[in-house]
This record gives structure tokens, sequence and C-alpha cells, in this order.
């Protein structure tokens, strides 16, 4: 067998040296049961098919960062589309085509002198239907109690160390709207397509725990 | 409505149930950033009870207000989402 010539107490760990995740054995929690019981009764009386929860579930799935990278690409080329998105970023994304359903969506903008960060301190506010789920650190407890607090060593933690002439604006969705940091075009990138532009734009860009990448 | 500019004060008071003004903000004075429109009160509506629409505000507060002496850079701001029934004027006990 593979695993006769290892000591007992790396049993628990890979082939290549890392641990397996655990098996979830555990019983069904009281929610799981809760969601399974609603999902089945809904399908048996017809008001949903089990096609379109897994359409929906695909449709989610499907929204990453390159959506907003698409957006913040098309405010950095077009004027009058940057004004829009600045105005009403739902509707603005909305009429670029993007199926964002009913979120409210701000944007807010980095410039020389400020630089714009976004955190839910009540739970995980994060605009899911621009940008897909969010990274797990956005959910954590100390991403969330500390950006509020000490944004600068934050931010420093995720290698953005910002002169103390940047204004820091920290943005606590609490409520009703969803953000998006318009990031600053980066120098250097005159007269590049959009599609060019939109490769620089990561999601860390947009969250504003980053900045996109420089052109190569 | 509220004017953009308008200073207030978030309202400290503790109720029960589900709130969307975090602890950190209250009794804290600030400016009101933009108004968002009227929005169905979601502490109603996390019970499913009818909600009355209440207007939303963004409010900014600076970093010097929110923390005092432990503020990290005190210019620095922060905004946050307010419905009206948490506003109150910034004399206001």
């Amino acid at each position: 067998m593979p695993h006769d010539h290892h000591d007992h107490d790396h049993d628990h760990l890979s082939p290549s040296g890392h641990p397996y995740r655990v098996d979830n054995d555990a019983p069904l929690s009281y929610w799981q049961v809760m969601e399974i019981a609603i999902r089945e009764l809904m399908i048996e009386k017809g008001e949903v098919t089990a096609a379109q929860i897994t359409a929906q579930i695909d449709a989610m799935d499907a929204r990453s960062p390159a959506n907003g990278a698409q957006v913040v690409a098309r405010a950095w080329d077009e004027p009058a589309f940057h004004a829009a998105l600045m105005t009403d970023a739902a509707q603005a994304t909305r009429e670029m085509g993007f199926d964002i359903g009913p979120m409210n969506l701000v944007a807010v903008e980095n410039t020389a002198d400020i630089h714009n960060v976004v955190v839910c301190t009540l739970c995980s506010c994060y605009p899911r239907n621009l940008l897909g789920l969010p990274p797990d650190w956005y959910k954590t407890r100390a991403y969330r109690s500390r950006t509020v607090k000490e944004p600068r060593a934050v931010l420093a933690e995720f290698g953005l160390t910002l002169p103390a002439q940047t204004t820091v604006r920290v943005h606590d969705s609490t409520a009703d709207m969803r953000y998006i940091v318009l990031p600053a075009r980066p120098a250097g990138t005159e007269g590049w397509s959009q599609d060019r532009l939109a490769a620089l734009v990561t999601r860390d860009s947009m969250i504003g725990t980053g900045l996109p990448k420089a052109p190569e | 409505m509220l004017e953009a500019g308008t200073p207030v004060r978030i309202r400290a008071m503790s109720p029960p149930g589900h709130l969307r003004t975090p602890f950190y903000l209250r009794g804290k004075t600030g400016t009101i950033e933009r108004h968002l429109g009227p929005f169905e009160n979601p502490e109603q509506r996390a019970y499913a009870l009818p909600a009355p629409q209440k207007q939303l505000y963004r409010v900014r507060f600076t970093m010097a207000e929110l923390w005092g002496a432990e503020a990290e850079h005190p210019e620095d701001t922060l905004d946050a989402e307010i419905y009206e029934h948490w506003i109150e004027a910034p004399h206001a006990a």
C-alpha cells in the first residue's frame, strides 16, 4: 500500500503533503433541511422546475470579476459612459447588457487624491450580480471590523501602501446599495482597446484592496 | 428631504431586532453625502412584515469623529447608508 512507509502521524496528509479536507459527514443543519424542504415543495407544487433552479445557479456561477472589468474599461475609454456610470451605475451596467437583476449599484471613483475601499461590516454585501461571489476574506470578521477602523493598515497587508496625502474613503455597505470602485486608469495605456484595458482590471481593484495591473 | 452637505447626527438608540445602523456609528455626527431614495424598511422586511418606505441616505463621517485619538488618519472618511428614522439634527441631545 502506498502509505505503508509513512508514519501514522502523516496519514492525514495527501501525497503532495497537504492535509485532506475533512469529509462533511455531519448531519444537515436546520437551515439546510429547511432549504431542501422548501425547494422540493416548490418543485412539487409546480412553482419552479428543477431545471430552472439549476439554470439560476449556473447563471450566478457564470458571473465573475471579468464583467466588472469590462465596465471599468468602458468608463476609462468613453466619457459619456463614465458620466452615466457615476450618475447611476446600476442603470449604466444594465444598458451595457449585464443582467444584474434589481441590484442598486454605486460607483466610487479613485483619483490622484482619493482612494476608495468597500466593506460590509454587518454581513457580506457585495455586488454579486455583477462580480460574482465575494472572496472568502471579504466575509471575515477581521476584514469587516478592521477596514472601518484602520483601512490603511489593512490595505498595506494587501500590498497597497498609500501616501499620507491620499484621502481614504471607506464605504460601509450597510443597506440597499452595492458598491464598485472605479480605479484610476493606469498611465501608459493611451489609445488601448477596451479589451486590452479590461485585462488590467483585477477583482481587488474594484473592491479597493488593490490597484489595476500596470501595463507591461 | 435632506440635501447633500447637511450636518446630521445618528441616533444613539438600541431597539431590539434586525437593524442596519452599525453600533460604531450611533451618536456620531456626519454630513449627508447623497440622498438615495425611498426603500422598504429592512427592520420590518427582515421579518416579512409590512415594510413602509423610508428615505435612505449616505452619510459621511471623518475617521476623527468615529475613532477620536485612535483614528489612523483623522481626515480619512467613512460613508454608510442610514435610514431617515436614524437621523436627527446634530444639536439634539
